[in-house]
């Protein structure tokens, strides 16, 4: 877009006489509780974290308060934030040329030296194209010059970074703790010497963890496969390894405490990182290996300190699987001896599922008690959930539901998936028969009061996970699961949500798809595809038609089985785990194979082997790898 | 023990784009820094006990708010304590001018306020003479017909003055006006300013403070 405006000043100005024309006018103007703003022309490296979504979506990303609080402790850099404006304000800042701006001094995009964007999600990938031209910034890494900020992509998706290639001048792969002080540096170095565009990514290309990929290139198939993906420069590796901390740092106690309502307006402290389940349809338990805890004390100051600078009546203890937190107990007592005296909620999320977790949040309750209680089963029959290695056995999930009923909990959700490999339309709507079973025991306990919700996804084969070798079920049989689950749910009077099978479809396209995938997304947005992830705002027809302007076909991205053999595109980003280690536990998976709890026993996934120096620098308790003797590969 | 406190504060810049609801959360969470016990209401959800006196809109500043806290302590609290903690933990958009204890059976403050002042200032330019002119024009008028929220009412009889800031610094000219704020009876500066014909949306609204009727 044509930017006409440039100066903060003038910037402010316009937003006075234009705010009250929009919905919440408070997601542009930043100035919250423990914002952060640093003298502009005294700092050398500036900046910019965007969650690419409104203000509401990405003031609680705890990657971004990571990183906010990690870049804004150095005296050579600050960090400012932005979010994608909503649509009323989208019309208004174009129609002015005003350029989106950091939210602490309003200095337009485009005069930051450094742009990170977090993409936990594929969704928000024709976000980033919007916010680059509401920046004013060139969308092709190819076209930037010295002078335009050097564009970073971090987050869950960029596992697999291929869609957003051309986008994108360098990825960060893994956990950006430490990798984004080496990037400063490197960038410092950079500025002070003058070099060029190419100097900086050539430069940045000694950092392990970055991935540039204007420095590889790839072939294919005439079939559309991938043949290889060559770096195009000796210091470019064959391989991108993700980063990891060998060590926890301490969790940021300073978030930013937004006025107005947002997603989750709470403290959050990750009280551990990585899963040892081994889920085979989880992305994030294959790519957050290993497991790390922080210890109780830790986790009890953390909490002190963040209460103290925030005020929050909310405090979320995250990671993937509470339940796994080898002191729960000793912490949730703790927490709830606090919780008692401060009028705290204290939110425990992803409990397995047994009586034990109702204990545990029995003990949390308080003085105020959320009215929900939320399990995620995830499969319905022994088989299916034999094939998912999540091994929860309806007797246990009757006994859970019966505990959650009688300590006085009346509604509970259970999230469900449909569209796991082999599925049939009975194990389908075997979901019915449990859901009922769950709700029976529900209205013996506490009679009509008794409520049950059911979220029903649709899977969608991941990057990185065994799974990743297997279609995604056709929009008909989506649709044929649905109507047989509902079918079955008739009068028993639970709710379901699922998901639209057109969005499971963008979901799959943009995680599996290769660099070929980046023009679709550019077309998409060139017809006015934006905020995908927002149901009444995607629009599977301009897809379709970007698919057909890219000449490619969707079905080759979601509907085809892979060849045991293919090469993916997204094999030189390495999560740690081994490629020979999905295959296995993806065989496993068609044998019903169950391969329990990996702290009891180590299958070799390849995380010991790859980050083992790493290991020996942090030797004790918080890795939960077992002990394993180690033999280097040749 | 259970005490009652009044506090006067300005709302400012960083609060100017936060509602009156949202204003709700900020002050519990101000009041919890401050290790100030706010008193909670008793049932199912607790909620805070915390009552502003006339909500301030969306996107305007005030320099005189009043909101009244129900604090439980062990040992009583002197209103110099409550405005130093409130002081040492600073929240953005909040600056108080004044706190003091008041009794615990004193009537609501909803009930008490009965109009407030207003300083507008146009962000657009406009004549003096001509605006003079037109205020002139509607405080003439017998009854002024609007709508709002899809619902007609006489906004003339809540305008209780009007006028043009004729001293006033800065080069942004500034009305003044007094509307009434009673229960179910408010009259809103910018309905006022479209009333005059101009923007009702380029211009920032101050409420110099509120008034009160000294309880019978």
């Amino acid at each position: 877009m044509d930017i006409r405006v440039t100066h903060p000043q003038e910037i402010e100005t316009w937003l006075e006489r234009n705010l009250m024309r929009v919905q919440k006018p408070g997601r542009y103007v930043g100035g919250e509780l423990n914002q952060v703003v640093k003298d502009w022309s005294s700092i050398p490296i500036k900046v910019a974290l965007v969650f690419p979504d409104i203000y509401e979506i990405g003031v609680p990303n705890l990657a971004l308060t990571i990183l906010y609080e990690a870049i804004n402790q150095r005296p050579d850099a600050l960090a400012e934030r932005a979010y994608l404006p909503w649509t009323d304000m989208e019309d208004l800042m174009r129609a002015a040329g005003i350029p989106i701006y950091g939210l602490e001094t309003k200095h337009p995009l485009g005069q930051f030296d450094i742009i990170g964007i977090t993409l936990p999600y594929e969704t928000l990938y024709t976000n980033v194209l919007n916010l680059l031209d509401l920046a004013g910034i060139p969308l092709l890494s190819a076209e930037r010059r010295a002078d335009h900020p050097l564009i970073i992509a971090g987050g869950h998706a960029t596992f697999n970074p291929e869609p957003m290639a051309p986008f994108i001048d360098a990825f960060v792969i893994g956990e950006g703790e430490e990798v984004i002080h080496e990037l400063l540096d490197t960038y410092k170095a950079w500025k002070f010497r003058s070099g060029n565009r190419e100097d900086l990514l050539l430069s940045l290309l000694g950092i392990p963890g970055v991935y540039i990929p204007r420095f590889y290139v790839p072939h294919y198939h005439a079939d559309g496969t991938l043949q290889s993906i060559q770096p195009t420069t000796e210091t470019a590796p064959a391989i991108v390894h993700k980063r990891i901390v060998g060590r926890l740092p301490a969790p940021p106690t300073r978030p930013i405490v937004p006025a107005i309502d947002v997603v989750h307006n709470r403290i959050a402290i990750e009280i551990m990182r990585g899963c040892t389940r081994g889920c085979r349809f989880c992305h994030a338990g294959m790519v957050t290996r290993p497991v790390r805890e922080r210890s109780v004390e830790e986790i009890l100051n953390s909490i002190r300190q963040a209460l103290q600078n925030t005020g929050y009546e909310e405090v979320a203890l995250l990671s993937l699987s509470s339940s796994d937190y080898s002191q729960i107990t000793h912490l949730v007592e703790r927490v709830s001896q606090e919780a008692t005296q401060q009028h705290l909620v204290v939110s425990l999320p992803s409990l397995r599922i047994e009586t034990v977790s109702v204990e545990l949040m029995d003990r949390l309750k308080g003085k105020r008690q959320s009215r929900s209680f939320t399990l995620a089963p995830e499969a319905a029959t022994d088989r299916m959930r034999a094939v998912i290695n999540k091994p929860i056995e309806t007797h246990q999930l009757l006994e859970t539901a019966r505990a959650i009923y009688q300590h006085g909990w009346t509604k509970i959700k259970l999230y469900f998936m449909i569209g796991h490999p082999t599925e049939t339309l009975d194990d389908v709507r075997a979901i019915a028969e449990v859901s009922r079973q769950v709700l029976a025991e529900g209205r013996r306990m506490v009679g009509h009061r008794a409520s049950l919700h059911l979220g029903v996804s649709t899977f969608v084969p991941k990057p990185h996970t065994p799974f990743q070798w297997l279609p995604c079920d056709t929009p008909e049989l989506i649709q044929i699961k649905q109507r047989a689950l509902l079918e079955a749910l008739r009068g028993s009077g639970i709710k379901i949500n699922w998901t639209d099978p057109q969005e499971t479809l963008l979901e799959a396209w943009l995680s599996r798809g290769d660099r070929r995938m980046a023009e679709v997304i550019y077309y998409a947005w060139k017809l006015g595809a934006k905020f995908d992830a927002w149901h009444d705002y995607f629009d599977y027809e301009k897809w379709m038609i970007a698919f057909q302007m890219a000449n490619l076909d969707p079905a080759f991205y979601t509907h085809r089985q892979r060849d045991l053999e293919e090469i993916f595109p997204w094999d030189h980003i390495n999560p740690g785990v081994r490629k020979a280690y999905l295959k296995q536990e993806y065989l496993n998976s068609l044998q019903g194979i169950l391969r329990p709890d990996c702290r009891q026993q180590c299958y070799a996934c390849g995380i010991l082997p790859t980050y083992k120096e790493l290991r020996r620098r942090y030797p004790g308790q918080h890795w939960k790898c077992p002990e394993v003797t180690v033999h280097a590969r040749t | 023990m259970l005490q009652r406190f009044r506090i006067d504060y300005a709302k400012t810049q960083p609060l100017r784009y936060v509602s009156s609801l949202d204003l709700q959360k900020v002050w519990e969470r101000y009041l919890r820094r401050a290790g100030l016990p706010l008193a909670y209401s008793h049932g199912f959800s607790p909620q805070p006990r915390l009552q502003q006196a006339h909500p301030l809109p969306l996107g305007y500043l005030g320099a005189h708010e009043l909101v009244d806290v129900w604090l439980e302590s062990a040992a009583e609290l002197l209103s110099a304590e409550v405005q130093k903690r409130l002081l040492i933990t600073p929240q953005p958009g909040i600056e108080i001018n004044h706190v003091e204890s008041i009794p615990l059976e004193a009537p609501s403050l909803a009930k008490q306020v009965v109009a407030a002042d207003y300083t507008v200032w146009l962000l657009d330019p406009a004549d003096p003479s001509d605006l003079t002119e037109r205020i002139a024009r509607l405080l003439n008028t017998p009854s002024l017909t609007r709508e709002r929220r899809g619902k007609t009412y006489d906004l003339r009889p809540l305008i209780e003055s009007l006028a043009l800031l004729t001293d006033h610094p800065g080069n942004l000219l500034a009305l003044q006006m007094r509307l009434a704020a009673r229960e179910g009876a408010s009259g809103r500066p910018e309905e006022v300013i479209a009333a005059l014909g101009l923007d009702p949306f380029a211009v920032r609204i101050l409420r110099t403070r509120l008034l009160i009727e000294p309880s019978s």
